[in-house]
């Protein structure tokens, strides 16, 4: 036979470079589109985030100015959603809140992720004794219910926000390290993870630049509703005296203040309860359709 | 093994490969068991030569490719490259070594990162290696794509954009990109249609020449074979059962089961008689193969001394070996 070397055309589509990773992105909305709840949620936690941001900008009044002269009052035009038991304004208040629980969440489920990843693609790419080691540390976190868990170790460290974030961090770190090693167990297998370590890739090399981004969709989607978990668990921490102290504006600490008024101004409780459930619930329905959208097992 | 042929440099000599992989069970995941994936075998690779091995599913011709690039840690054995034992290697100086040792894969829809562009995965490539300076790489990796005949605008652009043949093209350039000497390739076209299989088969061999390249050739394709090998070498439960030139092997098979395997080739001609050999039952397990010769339980001329005692490897001409108590 003869030999000959074929130069095919490519045959693609004339697309400018760098469209690819764009034409993904407007795929993956396409289909995220599809799913209306998911869009709520998404919208809900934006939403949040913005008033978090400009806090400042959209308050009304200072949220820890107290004013005894007005306190409980019902919402009024003046008060939108009424004044707490010191005459602070709680439009205000939840306003500034939302920058505290958002931040809890963030970093709670950040320094969580780091660690679980870090975990979890130590103990699938290594397997053997280390993985086994790894996996029973996870599995011991993980027999703890999450609230104990939180609550050992801020009776350990001491009531604060920052504690607050250690604590729903710590037990964030099972989730994200059990989904992480089962990814990595399934990419290391792949051919082009031996293309590169028959190049003499090192093992650093290949599970940060090789694995770690080809498992990053189900890390994002478990991120999205630990933070939901992370946000709960915080305003529940806080509920109980254990996290932000008064009079810094928490969610869970405004209901905690309007438990005894639940008769005479339940607004003091309601709207900081309705704020924690919109946040949690967009949280999660953003969450379950990141999932379906990324997902390739579940399409249509 | 005797001496080689005379003109012949040896560029890999594997000796007493085993490859054995644990079975874990019980209740503490002890090692109950193993698989014998490749069970002693002995063979060379010439310089300059393609030899192929093949066999059917599970016989041990990926695991020997894979044991010789160290992909999997071998039980035991030596592999001698170019004087060098890989097995004894450090992990520095046997990530320097891959430099010489590349391979491409079967399935060109796993072998490619889909998250890196043409570019990144070639320059990559260059990179581990550093065998081209920072400067010159792209004018490097436009060079390799068009050994494998691919435009230059590849080079932006990610896997999924490609199809098989192309992707197969590109993983060929990634193997060719640090200027390797042996390329082990894994069913390298199996996985591909049979006109692109046919492309990339003398793409393979135009490199070849180019580059005085030396090809293992792992394949259960006898057809291909028969158009890319120098020489043959045929497994069957990690054992090599024959090893010859292409020409004796296709032309005066020795061993029952090359003869069983070779009368298994279609002929594209329905009115001419052939004699089939068909063999009966599965191969049995690796995990407990059957002692003495590996094939008695399905072999029809077995005799006793077969099920008792392990047939060696022996010359019977001139390159020509096989391990059958028959023809010895």
């Amino acid at each position: 036979m003869k030999p000959e070397v074929v130069i095919k055309n490519p045959g693609m589509k004339l697309n400018k470079n760098k469209s690819a990773k764009l034409q993904n992105w407007k795929a993956f909305y396409k289909k995220f589109k599809r799913n209306k709840l998911a869009l709520v949620g998404g919208y809900i936690v934006l939403f949040y985030i913005l008033l978090a941001i400009f806090a400042p900008v959209v308050s009304p009044q200072d949220p820890y100015e107290i004013d005894l002269v007005n306190k409980l009052q019902p919402p009024t035009t003046e008060h939108w959603m009424g004044t707490d038991d010191k005459g602070r304004d709680i439009l205000s208040r939840l306003l500034y809140g939302t920058r505290l629980s958002l931040t809890v969440g963030f970093v709670s489920v950040f320094f969580g992720a780091i660690i679980g990843i870090l975990l979890g693609l130590t103990a699938g790419y290594y397997g053997k004794w280390i993985d086994t080691v790894i996996m029973r540390i996870v599995d011991v976190l993980l027999a703890f219910p999450g609230i104990l868990l939180a609550l050992a170790i801020i009776s350990a460290l001491g009531p604060s926000l920052i504690n607050v974030m250690v604590a729903v961090g710590v037990f964030s770190i099972p989730m994200f390290a059990r989904i992480v090693r089962g990814s990595t167990l399934s990419v290391r297998k792949l051919e082009y993870i031996d293309a590169v370590r028959a190049l003499g890739a090192t093992d650093l090399t290949i599970i940060f630049k090789h694995i770690f981004p080809n498992i990053l969709s189900p890390v994002i989607v478990q991120a999205t509703l630990r933070l939901a978990t992370a946000i709960l668990s915080a305003a529940g921490l806080s509920f109980l005296g254990l996290g932000a102290q008064p009079p810094s504006p928490e969610w869970g600490a405004m209901l905690s203040s309007g438990r005894d008024y639940l008769f005479s101004a339940p607004h003091i409780a309601l709207f900081p309860g309705i704020a924690i459930s919109t946040l949690v619930l967009g949280f999660n329905v953003f969450g379950d359709g990141l999932r379906d959208a990324l997902d390739p097992r579940m399409k249509k | 093994m005797g001496a080689a042929v005379e003109g012949k440099k040896v560029l890999l000599k594997v000796d007493q490969l085993k490859q054995y992989f644990p079975i874990k069970g019980g209740f503490f995941g002890r090692t109950v068991n193993h698989v014998k994936a490749v069970d002693d075998i002995s063979f060379h690779i010439y310089q300059g030569e393609t030899l192929s091995i093949v066999g059917e599913s599970g016989c041990g011709k990926s695991t020997t490719g894979r044991a010789i690039l160290r992909l999997d840690e071998p039980t035991s054995g030596h592999i001698h490259f170019q004087g060098k034992d890989l097995l004894s290697l450090g992990r520095k100086e046997m990530r320097s070594t891959r430099k010489d040792l590349q391979v491409i894969f079967q399935d060109p829809f796993a072998s490619l990162n889909p998250r890196q562009t043409i570019g990144q995965i070639l320059g990559e490539a260059l990179a581990i290696q550093n065998v081209v300076p920072k400067g010159h790489r792209r004018s490097r990796i436009e060079e390799l794509l068009g050994h494998v005949g691919l435009r230059p605008e590849a080079l932006d652009r990610y896997p999924h954009e490609f199809s098989g043949g192309q992707r197969q093209r590109i993983g060929i350039a990634r193997a060719l990109a640090v200027d390797p000497k042996l390329i082990i390739c894994d069913e390298a076209v199996s996985a591909l249609d049979v006109s692109i299989q046919a492309q990339v088969l003398n793409l393979l061999k135009t490199l070849q020449r180019q580059f005085e390249l030396t090809f293992l050739f792992i394949s259960h394709d006898l057809g291909v074979v028969r158009h890319i090998s120098d020489r043959v070498m045929v497994m069957y439960l990690g054992k090599i059962v024959e090893i010859a030139d292409k020409k004796s092997i296709f032309e005066q098979p020795q061993h029952p089961y090359t003869r069983a395997l070779l009368s298994a080739i279609p002929v594209p001609n329905p009115v001419q008689e052939r004699e089939r050999i068909l063999l009966t039952g599965d191969v049995p397990s690796p995990i407990d193969p059957p002692g003495g010769c590996r094939f008695h339980t399905r072999c029809p001329f077995v005799m006793d001394i077969c099920k008792t005692k392990a047939p060696e490897l022996k010359r019977s001409t001139q390159n020509h070996q096989v391990a059958c108590h028959i023809v010895s």
